[in-house]
This record gives C-alpha cells, sequence and structure tokens, in this order.
C-alpha cells in the first residue's frame, strides 16, 4: 500500500465533523459476496457518493464478529493508511460508538477523513441461526461471566423477552402495543424494493404468528439478512468540495449498563436514558425538533425501551405513545424509514443501516420513504442484550 | 437446598475454575451462594475477584435459597441441543430476598403457571461430584 509521506494533519478551519458519504453493499440476500466483498463493494459506493478519493481516508474503524484481528486485517486487506483506528465491538451498535469516536477525532485533528464499514454473509453462511440457533456444542466447558447463564439455555430473543416481560407486568404495555412497531415498520419496507419482507401486516398478524420466547412473537423479532455498508466522516470544510450536502454529527454519546442479559439493571430502562440527554445537550436539540428516528429494532421492545430512554415519551409510556400512531408514516416521529431490521435486513449488527437511512433523509433522498422538512434524525443503537446503547443526533444545517 | 442427581446431563458445563468456581462447588455441597463484601457491604453475583462497587475482595457468604420470579421468558424455539429436545421451558431471572438477581430455569410446574412475582426455592443438580447446578421450582 502507497503510504502518506508525512504525518502532519492539514490545518482546517472548520473541524464540525460531518457524514460526507454513504453506500451500502447488495442486501438482504447476497449469495455471490462473502462478508469481505461487502465491505468492499460498500466502500466503492461510498466513495462514489461521496467523491472522496480513497487514498484520502486516514481513519478506519470496522468491526466484525469473526474475531479481534478481523479489524487491522481489514485495514490492510482494503489498503487503508489510516492514523487513527477504532474497532471498538458493542455488538450492533458498535457503528454509532465509531462515529461518536471519529467525530472527536475528527474534531481533535487527529485525522481529516474516516472510512466505516461493516460487511456481513451472515444468512447465506449460517441461515437462521442467530435468535435461537445457539452456538454452544453439547456438554461444553463454558467459563468467564456466560458459565451463570450457559447452561440455562436462554437465547438472544428470550433475553430480549425479559425486558418485554417485566415492562408488561410494570407498566400493562401489551402484545398489541409491540404489535404496533412491526406493523409501521413493515409499511416503510413496502417503499423499499429491497427490503426482505414488503407485504402490509397487521397488529392481528404479529400475535397470531408463532410464539418464539414468550411474549415475543416470530414477527416482533428482527429479521436475518446478508448486507454491509460503509460511511465517510470528514471536516465540515472539506465537505464543501464533495459531491453530497453534508450531514453534521451534532451529538453523540453512549451508555454501557451491562453485557450479559442477566446483569441487567432494570429490565424496563434501557441505557439510552443516560446517554440520550448527553446527546440531545451536545446537539442543542430536544427531542420535540427531532424529524425521524433510525433506532435499533432488533426486537419490538428494543425501540419501545429506547424511546422511552431518548425522552420521546414518558418511562412506561412507550406502549400508549406507540398506539397512536406517532412512528408510522405520516406520523409525529417516522420510525425506520428504509423498513428497519423488522422487515429490510439485519445482517448481525445493524447499527450502521441506521445512520445512512438518517443520512439519506437529512440529505432529502429519501423517495417515497422522505420525511418532509426532514433536518434533525435520530440514530441509536442497541448492542449485545439491549447492554451498549450509543445515540447519534444528525442535522442538515451547520450547528 | 436439596441435591439431587440427573443421568447424562448434556447442557453447557461450567469450567468451575478460578475462585468463582466455587459457586459450582458450593452448590454440589448443597449450598446456594453470594458474594459479600466485607469492606463496603455489597453483595453480588455473578461471582467475581473483586467488589463491583468498591474493588474489595469479596467473601462467599449461604443464601436462603429462596427467591422470587422478577422476570422470565418461555423459550419455545432453540435449535441448540440438547435444548431443542426440552422445549418448551421457562428461563427466569430470580431475585434473592439477599438482593442479587440470578438466571435459572423454573421448573416442577407447566410453563403457564409462571409469573413474575412467584415465590420459588432452589435445588441443585449434581452433574459432577463436585460440581452442581442450581435450579428453582415453586416454592
Amino acid at each position: 500500500m502507497a503510504r502518506r509521506a508525512g504525518y502532519i494533519v492539514a490545518a482546517v478551519a472548520d473541524r464540525t465533523p460531518v457524514i460526507a458519504g454513504v453506500g451500502l453493499s447488495d442486501y438482504p440476500k447476497a449469495p455471490h459476496l462473502d462478508a469481505t466483498g461487502h465491505h468492499v463493494q460498500a466502500l466503492r459506493r461510498a466513495l462514489d457518493d461521496s467523491g472522496v478519493r480513497k487514498q484520502d481516508i486516514d481513519g478506519y474503524a470496522t468491526v466484525g464478529m469473526m474475531g479481534a484481528d478481523e479489524a487491522p486485517t481489514l485495514a490492510e486487506y482494503l489498503g487503508i493508511d489510516h492514523r487513527w483506528f477504532d474497532s471498538t465491538m458493542t455488538g450492533g451498535s458498535s457503528f454509532e460508538f465509531h462515529v461518536q469516536h471519529a467525530a472527536a477525532a475528527i474534531r481533535d485533528g487527529i485525522c481529516d477523513t474516516v472510512l466505516i464499514t461493516y460487511g456481513s454473509d451472515f444468512f447465506s453462511r449460517m441461515g437462521r441461526v442467530l435468535g435461537t440457533g445457539g452456538f454452544l456444542q453439547r456438554a461444553q466447558r463454558v467459563g468467564g461471566p456466560g458459565q451463570f447463564e450457559a447452561p440455562y439455555g436462554q437465547t438472544l430473543i428470550g433475553s430480549y423477552a425479559f425486558a418485554a416481560r417485566r415492562h408488561m407486568y410494570e407498566y400493562g404495555t401489551t402484545s398489541e402495543q409491540l404489535a404496533e412497531i412491526a406493523v409501521g415498520v413493515r409499511e416503510y419496507a413496502g417503499l423499499n424494493p429491497l427490503a426482505m419482507y414488503r407485504d402490509p401486516i397487521t397488529v392481528d398478524d404479529v400475535l397470531a404468528s408463532r410464539m418464539i420466547a414468550d411474549p415475543l412473537h416470530k414477527l416482533d423479532c428482527c429479521v436475518t439478512s446478508d448486507g454491509g455498508g460503509a460511511l465517510i466522516m470528514t471536516t465540515a470544510e472539506r465537505a464543501r468540495d464533495l459531491r453530497q450536502p453534508p450531514v453534521y454529527v451534532l451529538g453523540a454519546a453512549s451508555t454501557e449498563t451491562h453485557w450479559y442479559i442477566g446483569q441487567m439493571p432494570d429490565y424496563t430502562v434501557s441505557g439510552a436514558a443516560e446517554c440520550g440527554p448527553v446527546a440531545f445537550a451536545q446537539a442543542g436539540v430536544t427531542p420535540a425538533d427531532v424529524d425521524t428516528i433510525q433506532l435499533y429494532d432488533s426486537f419490538t421492545i428494543t425501540v419501545l425501551l429506547l424511546i422511552e430512554g431518548l425522552g420521546f415519551c414518558g418511562r412506561g409510556e412507550g406502549g400508549p405513545f406507540v398506539a397512536e400512531g406517532h412512528l408510522r408514516r405520516g406520523g409525529s416521529l417516522p420510525l425506520n424509514t428504509d423498513g428497519g431490521g423488522l422487515s429490510s435486513c439485519h445482517p448481525g449488527m445493524r447499527g450502521i443501516f441506521l445512520l445512512a437511512e438518517a443520512t439519506r433523509q437529512l440529505r432529502g433522498q429519501g423517495g417515497e420513504a422522505q420525511v418532509p422538512d426532514c433536518s434533525v434524525a435520530l440514530a441509536c443503537g442497541s448492542g449485545g442484550w439491549l447492554s451498549c446503547i450509543s445515540a447519534v443526533i444528525l442535522g442538515k444545517e451547520h450547528p | 437446598m436439596e441435591v439431587r442427581t440427573v443421568d447424562g446431563w448434556e447442557r453447557p458445563i461450567p469450567d468451575g475454575g478460578n475462585v468463582v468456581g466455587e459457586f459450582w462447588r458450593a452448590a454440589a455441597q448443597g449450598r446456594l451462594v453470594v458474594q459479600y463484601c466485607p469492606a463496603c457491604g455489597a453483595r453480588q453475583f455473578y461471582p467475581r475477584l473483586l467488589c463491583t462497587t468498591c474493588g474489595g475482595e469479596p467473601e462467599w457468604q449461604e443464601a436462603s435459597g429462596e427467591g422470587v420470579v422478577h422476570t422470565f421468558t418461555v423459550v419455545r424455539q432453540n435449535g441448540a441441543k440438547p435444548f431443542s429436545a426440552e422445549l418448551p421451558y421457562v428461563v427466569a431471572m430470580i431475585e434473592l430476598p439477599e438482593g442479587p438477581r440470578m438466571m435459572g430455569n423454573v421448573t416442577g410446574c407447566p410453563v403457564e403457571d409462571v409469573s413474575v412475582g412467584m415465590p420459588v426455592r432452589a435445588y441443585a443438580v449434581r452433574i459432577e461430584d463436585e460440581l452442581a447446578i442450581p435450579f428453582w421450582e415453586p416454592a
């Protein structure tokens, strides 16, 4: 790889961090691509989208589920000569964490142009094992904190069911209210020609779908797919010479409340209740200013805990709030305008798609799914088992 | 707590290594234990090499073996063996009167009978000479 001669970052007057480029690789099913192929295709599309030259990238963040050396291996493979690097792994929210970290690095002058990539051939390689397939072998020895959960046969979906059950117990939240989230996201999937499932569904359809882990039905759960994405971040100054209207990072904050589901401090409260207010304070906006939310919808209950934590409604009020239709197309707070993980694509770690869709909306490139007068969008990832939450507030006006 | 035996354990097995493995060895002797920090008084589960509150060195303390279902699910789909042959089953978080919560299975009643707030009592299933796994059943 051709290496840069010097290590001095050019003095740039306006270092406000922006998202300048977005690329998604083929989804939801892409048997012609392996994971690396997704990274490469998404990277090329983000370069094309932004007009950034590959050799101008001087920061890189990525993460996968294949091992600790996946990130430096990819940096080498892709030929990224980075002076700033991040492989933070918090599950599906990793890419929101990456944007938070990259925004700080750009602002501080550690680097000028950051590439973030993700790629997964999960569906083509593994099928639908993620939610309830289990990864442990029969009678396998388990060490570490996992040994205190592994003997009991908990599944990923069952872990989220813990939150749903407790929320129902404390606040009277109903399966019908949770189902409303899946119904609204499916309506947007109908507008996305690439979405995995596009036919409209009703609350009754969700309730009639098979129970996977009480109280979560099949249609309360996200899909399993292939897919990947790339983001290019840079300074507002550099973005002036690029192809797309810049999308400004107004605020970004993250919280880990636990990793293993058995350690969740309060099954009805996500870390969004901590990092959400911090991100809003940084951004200088309030929940009422947000025009669209792109939230991690691994399960319907994930969305409910995130909207409560972020302050779009009060604690425990998520059920009635959702039932009023706010999150639907035409509502006050349209959710997951690309069809989300519930209906469009979920390759294992979906966080990058939230940022890509928020960017598309703020650029006014949402097509039929465009939210009118969209100037502030919030992307909030949830990784692990409601464990690591990261909120990124984006805007189309320079802060 | 009562220690029972089982024929053929095919579920994952705790490695029991390091000081935290004492939890499983105590269960084989009929004791359900949590950690207690003599420095700050905090109790915790899962067991660790340090107190998560003050960083002190925790000691073991026997719990009553009583608990209440804090939240739960009925697992109806799990492709992993041997669980796939045991469906449906209840996975719950049990809140102990001593404070900490533990994950476990609630057995000994139909899955439909389990509810949040239900009182339960621990028993242990011995899977090796010095290693037993706590379970829960209606109190």
